[in-house]
């Protein structure tokens, strides 16, 4: 099943929440759609479910035109961020609530209902009212009744916000693998990056009413549109710099430590540089007038240490460095730069140059 | 400290005086009316309240003499038919203000709210002339009719549906159910400790209806219990006192099975509709 928007436009009383959105999702496919609160995600994949109207554009699924359909007959199942399970019902009649609606024979429910039960693990729960569940045994249920109708998409809306940090990894891998076993196509939204790193083929990443960016999580990471992109993936985030740039060595210059080459020829003076903290490095320098930047922040995570640090003209970045290190706030440092940089245009905000290596 | 003890013992001493004296005031009338029941008429004229010649005799003069029997089954079949109709119609129009996206939706919700600042007293003329002109006069119908539906009772199942999750409308959309089957299988079940005091709430209204059955009731093949009563009172042989006692002990036995058994549904269903 694959599905195609095209100039999807989205306005309420007149202010447009989506302009302009345009997509293709292949079959099988794992898609992600990442953006900040409020950026229109979760309209868009309700636009595509049939549950609100869209104002402008088309969407197909499979080549087909499902503008005027009604939600049930798009053929496909959606999983909630609150569940979606009716309390007074128990696992199993959950899972089943909608092909009964359907009127499909008792038979194929009940051999579904099992099958979708067991996909999920969760056979010896099926008496079960959903006030005696966990939160992740909640969201398997309502895995299990998308499981269980049988259509081909799947939308996801922040299915694991709910759950606590260690079952959402948990959850994560139970998903992916899921959706390969069942040959699914997954639309997945979430404002969690790393959800969408870990999890989606392709991602799309929304803001400000508009797709900043569709790739691969490789591909966002490694080559951001823009900006706003640089920033949302990564983590910790991203060193967003301004430099200066020097036309006769190819070079922005943010300080006197801290410069990066440039592959290309710019046209500008000013540019905005995105370095991300793993590629940044230090040194320790004893001589208080030394260095370029004074230690602020330390944070030991044991496998990575996090240096945070305020540069003499009053920027602050973040350095990742692979191994533990002792060293206190307060103290100098010269920060360099190991190569790897993003020169985005002042103005546009948008990517003008990628440095890669000295 | 110990002051404090001191006043807060005697506070609750005050309190539960005060208690006592306002439930004997509340419990008194239906104690002397229970007990009145029981006495034989010549005794309670002469005022002779306290004695010990108690008996059933009124109640089973009241069931054997008077057409009190009729007057139950009337207000019986009138209030389930009431409840029946009111859960039905309020549900399915408080269904249709929080389901479905029509224009003016919130101007039609505040149209049937302000109903409620309407006093019954208002809307009898009109009620009485629209059931005359249907020929609906002195029938179980014209009783039913005017009362099919009620302001509140949208009021509060609407607050009760909006109280669930739209994700719940949302999957079951997905799902393909219909209004209809979203409806029975969703709504209602999810809203139950509404409907119920609703369904409470409406049997006992109905059941205690008294100006609307006087107006339009003639006859006894039709008319419920409240005002049977009455008349019982009003004809002029009738000053059996002990027995229309005991008639009135009979027509609130229901009442009180009712809200025996609604109680919980009733309290906690009319505060759910009035905290959001």
């Amino acid at each position: 099943m694959s599905i195609e928007f095209k100039n999807i436009t989205k306005t309420y009383d007149q202010a447009p929440v989506l302009e302009n959105i345009n997509a293709e999702i292949e079959n099988g496919e794992f898609f992600a759609v990442v953006g900040p609160s409020g950026c229109g995600k979760s309209t868009l994949l309700r636009m595509l479910a049939g549950l609100i109207d869209i104002t402008d554009g088309i969407i197909k699924i499979n080549g087909k035109q499902i503008n005027g359909l009604a939600a049930k007959d798009r053929n496909l199942t959606m999983v909630f961020q609150d569940y979606a399970l009716f309390p007074f019902l128990n696992v199993e009649d959950n899972i089943a609530f909608g092909l009964k609606a359907r009127k499909m024979p008792e038979e194929e429910i009940k051999k579904r209902v099992a099958h979708a039960l067991e996909m999920v693990d969760l056979s010896d729960y099926k008496e079960r009212k959903p006030r005696d569940l966990s939160g992740g045994q909640r969201q398997r249920v309502a895995l299990a009744r998308a499981i269980a109708s049988d259509a081909k998409i799947c939308l996801m809306d922040e299915p694991l916000s709910n759950l606590d940090a260690q079952l959402r990894v948990k959850m994560r891998s139970e998903i992916r693998d899921l959706q390969q076993k069942l040959g699914l196509t997954l639309i997945y939204v979430t404002h969690d990056q790393i959800e969408a790193m870990t999890m989606a083929d392709h991602i799309m990443v929304l803001n400000d009413k508009h797709v900043q960016q569709i790739d691969t999580p490789l591909g966002i990471y490694n080559q951001p549109a823009n900006e706003f992109v640089a920033n949302f993936f990564g983590s910790p985030k991203i060193n967003i710099l301004s430099g200066n740039y020097q036309s006769n060595n190819h070079e922005i210059t943010i300080d006197k430590y801290l410069k990066i080459k440039v592959n290309k020829k710019l046209d500008k003076n000013d540019y905005v540089v995105g370095i991300r903290p793993n590629q940044m490095d230090f040194e320790t320098i004893d001589n208080l007038k030394e260095g370029n930047a004074s230690v602020k922040n330390v944070s030991n995570l044991g496998s990575q240490t996090i240096v945070s640090a305020l540069l003499d003209n009053g920027q602050t970045v973040r350095i990742v460095k692979e191994n533990q290190l002792s060293i206190a706030p307060g103290e100098r440092i010269k920060a360099t730069s190991r190569g790897d940089a993003f020169v985005f245009d002042p103005e546009k905000r948008n990517l003008a140059a990628i440095s890669v290596g000295v | 400290m110990e002051n404090l003890n001191q006043w807060t013992g005697s506070k609750k001493t005050w309190h539960y005086l005060l208690l006592i004296i306002l439930s004997l005031l509340i419990l008194g009338p239906f104690i002397i009316g229970l007990w009145t029941s029981l006495l034989p008429t010549a005794d309670i004229s002469s005022g002779k309240l306290f004695i010990d010649n108690i008996s059933l005799d009124n109640y089973w003069a009241a069931l054997t003499q008077t057409p009190i029997i009729r007057y139950l089954f009337n207000s019986l079949f009138i209030s389930i038919l009431t409840m029946i109709c009111q859960v039905f119609f309020c549900s399915l129009a408080a269904y249709a203000f929080v389901f479905i996206d029509f224009k003016y939706r919130n101007f039609y919700f505040y149209l049937v709210l302000s109903t409620m600042m309407l006093p019954f007293e208002a809307e009898v003329i009109p009620n009485f002339q629209t059931i005359k002109s249907l020929g609906l006069l002195n029938s179980y119908l014209g009783m039913v009719i005017p009362f099919m539906t009620s302001a509140f009772g949208i009021f509060m199942l609407r607050q009760s549906f909006m109280q669930m999750p739209y994700e719940l409308k949302e999957a079951a959309d997905v799902e393909g159910l219909s209004h209809w089957q979203f409806y029975l299988k969703g709504a209602l079940p999810y809203s139950k400790l509404s409907i119920y005091t609703l369904a409470a709430y409406s049997f006992l209204s109905a059941w205690n209806q008294y100006l609307w059955p006087l107006l339009t009731t003639f006859s006894d093949d039709y008319r419920p219990v409240q005002v049977g009563l009455r008349e019982l009172q009003s004809q002029e042989t009738f000053n059996n006192w002990g027995m229309i006692q005991a008639s009135a002990a009979i027509i609130v036995i229901p009442t009180l099975i009712v809200l025996y058994f609604g109680q919980h549904y009733f309290k906690s269903g009319l505060n759910e509709g009035a905290v959001k």
